[in-house]
């Protein structure tokens, strides 16, 4: 049994697969983010016209969270058409795990020193930490939550709603349920995670102070450290026979059923990468912004990412990462330039991509390149690359 | 060890059903690979199908024919276990009983049929295409580890050969034409192995062209496993030059050779609408 790689001499094709143009241009662009961004905030003075300031990287930071998260909602919606308007709800889910521990840290430090209970129990009458408090001041447990928590929601509600086969715009409803009962039970005072307020008022993460610059910026590095492997990862498994599957799935799925493959198999545990994606996104938010309320759960914001998501240009990957982060930077510019604006800003964008780019801004990159390739007369040539580079994912 | 390896057969839900078990049971001794006896279907009292017995001997090529509403699709529906039969018996071999199982798992012993409408995944390539329908383990673990092995490339490559779209092998599904969706179809169920190929009309919006190589590729498949083909283009079914059935009112009407139905009695007035 030789493996095809070595056997057909194609490895090198193998390699372009994981290495194509754009997934290489956003790894070459994250690359330079991580290394100009720190030197500017850290190094270049503050009266230079060259600094970064510490609020302009947090945002930035804030910026690549979403970035991952827009991913995950493009595994699942552009590979497999699982359009799930919830996806907030695992990205909150994250958050809040990484919220428990920077709360425990807080200890005697709080408004009401108590060194065991966060204020808001204490402001509550509470007289001792509930059951599911314990351990999450210890930084590895609370991380462990931060995936176990939103996989196993993730795993049982994808068992439950894809074994029925539920699908289309009932399970985008379904995920909307989800995250808003979820919204109303955070909501909740009795239910322990700090009602409409949140956590907040987080003073430090394994002992380093979270307001410190040196802090941010190693905040911000691990969010493209996360971006960047989460990309590697996805595109590993899109690329896989389990990537030609699950696109299978999404284009005639009795057809798949038919040929063998559990079709509810494939779809949940898509589900689950997806929505550990989104809850290791929430885990490096919340540090960043400094708080997590009941508010991300929020179904409009769910709804968001998937505007990102159709913006940028859905089953591509990098497509997702360029609509979350020039979105994002839009919402920015306008909510402090015009407030009152943005919200007609981004339904215009989205009316006019779904109009005029129905495959996004990624898209728009690849007919760009193709009418340059054709001017420059290199038609043949690409064409060539085209199928060896599809030679290269069967391999 | 071998405790847990019987262990993790137990718990292994991924597949349809542990095939191998099967293919161990299709007994060919007889020399016949499909039988139904007796097969009567009604839906609201309307025969589709009336008491049809139909013997297909190992390695033939067949083709059933008849009017609309004849039953051809009834009984392809019952051989695959679509639809129920109120009475009679559908066997595999000697011994597999079809009623017994379910769709897939009638798919999966060796039974492959190919529907009217291509329906092939189009955002994948040809090879793609192949390389999904192939005889795998098809679950989720083994699907993101695996990498083909060099018998695999080189079955899908005979495949791609016998099916003629050796040159296409990189092409995206839907950019083939509506003839080459159709033999990428007949490719995706040979490559899974059937012993039994069920062949629901294959020509239909061909061109001549297309239609005679579809007949050689038809003819080209037979021997290694039998073929049914059910059509209603009759220059097609004489270019396969094979037994055929004709069914009428859901019972069969008549069996030879093309040139001896054709000079039947019975099937003359079926279908000059008895005026003589």
């Amino acid at each position: 049994m030789q493996n095809i790689t070595s056997a057909a001499g194609s490895g090198w094709l193998g390699m372009r697969t994981r290495w194509d143009k754009p997934s290489v241009g956003l790894y070459v662009l994250l690359a330079l983010a991580a290394i100009v961004v720190p030197i500017c905030n850290l190094l270049i003075p503050e009266n230079s016209a060259l600094h970064i300031s510490t609020y302009t990287v947090t945002l930035l930071g804030k910026y690549l969270c979403y970035a991952l998260l827009a991913l995950a909602v493009d595994v699942i919606w552009g590979y497999c058409g699982i359009l799930s308007l919830g996806h907030g709800a695992f990205f909150a889910l994250g958050g809040y795990a990484m919220g428990m521990y920077l709360m425990r840290q807080i200890g005697d430090r709080g408004m009401y020193a108590n060194p065991l209970l966060p204020d808001f129990m204490v402001f509550l009458n509470w007289s001792e930490l509930p059951w599911y408090w314990h351990g999450v001041n210890h930084f590895a447990f609370a991380m462990l939550l931060v995936f176990v928590v939103p996989g196993l929601l993730a795993y049982v509600f994808g068992s439950l709603a894809f074994r029925s086969r539920v699908t289309g715009v009932y399970l985008s409803i379904i995920t909307q349920a989800l995250t808003y009962a979820l919204m109303l039970a955070f909501f909740r005072n009795a239910f322990g995670f700090g009602g409409n307020n949140g956590l907040t008022d987080f003073k430090d993460i394994l002992g380093f102070n979270l307001q410190h610059d040196g802090t941010r910026i190693v905040l911000y590095l691990l969010s493209i450290a996360a971006l960047v492997g989460g990309y590697a990862l996805s595109r590993k498994i899109v690329t896989s026979k389990f990537g030609r599957v699950v696109i299978a799935i999404r284009d005639a799925e009795s057809r798949a059923r038919f040929m063998g493959y559990r079709v509810d198999h494939y779809k949940v545990w898509l589900f689950v990468f997806s929505a550990l994606l989104a809850a290791v996104a929430g885990a490096l938010y919340v540090p960043q912004v400094g708080i997590i309320n009941p508010g991300e759960f929020s179904p409009l914001n769910s709804i968001e990412i998937v505007i990102w998501v159709a913006i940028g240009g859905r089953g591509t990957l990098y497509g997702a990462v360029i609509g979350a982060l020039l979105v994002n930077y839009a919402k920015t510019w306008f909510t402090a330039a015009f407030p009152e604006v943005w919200l007609f800003a981004l339904g215009a964008l989205f009316v006019l991509v779904t109009l005029f780019l129905p495959k996004g801004i990624a898209g728009l990159l690849a007919t760009k390149k193709q009418a340059l390739t054709f001017l420059s007369g290199k038609k043949n040539d690409s064409q060539e690359n085209e199928s060896k580079k599809i030679a290269g994912e069967n391999s | 060890m071998s405790l847990l390896q019987s262990a993790r057969q137990l718990v292994r839900r991924d597949a349809a059903v542990a095939s191998a078990d099967y293919q161990r049971l299709l007994d060919l001794t007889k020399g016949v690979i499909l039988y139904v006896e007796g097969v009567t279907v009604s839906f609201d009292g309307f025969k589709a199908l009336n008491n049809l017995s139909l013997y297909i001997p190992d390695g033939q090529l067949r083709c059933i024919i008849g009017a609309n509403g004849a039953g051809k699709t009834t009984l392809m529906d019952v051989i695959t276990g679509k639809t129920r039969p109120d009475t009679g018996q559908v066997y595999f071999g000697q011994v597999i009983n079809l009623l017994e199982l379910s769709e897939p798992e009638i798919a999966e012993i060796g039974i492959g049929r190919k529907f009217q409408k291509p329906s092939v995944f189009e955002p994948l390539s040809v090879f793609q295409n192949l390389e999904l329908a192939m005889k795998a383990d098809k679950s989720v673990w083994a699907s993101l580890r695996t990498k083909l092995t060099g018998e695999q490339f080189d079955r899908i490559h005979q495949v791609l050969y016998t099916i003629g779209l050796t040159e296409q092998s990189e092409q995206l599904a839907g950019a083939l034409s509506h003839g080459q969706k159709q033999w990428l179809e007949i490719g995706m169920l040979l490559i899974s192995d059937p012993k039994l190929l069920l062949v629901d009309e294959p020509v239909a919006g061909m061109t001549a062209q297309e239609t005679e190589r579809t007949a050689e590729l038809l003819k080209s498949l037979a021997g290694e496993r039998s073929v049914v083909v059910v059509e209603h283009d009759m220059e097609f079914v004489r270019s396969l030059d094979a037994p055929v059935t004709v069914l009428h009112q859901g019972s069969v009407l008549a069996e030879g050779s093309m040139d001896e139905v054709q000079a039947n009695q019975a099937v003359i007035e079926v279908y000059l609408g008895g005026a003589e």
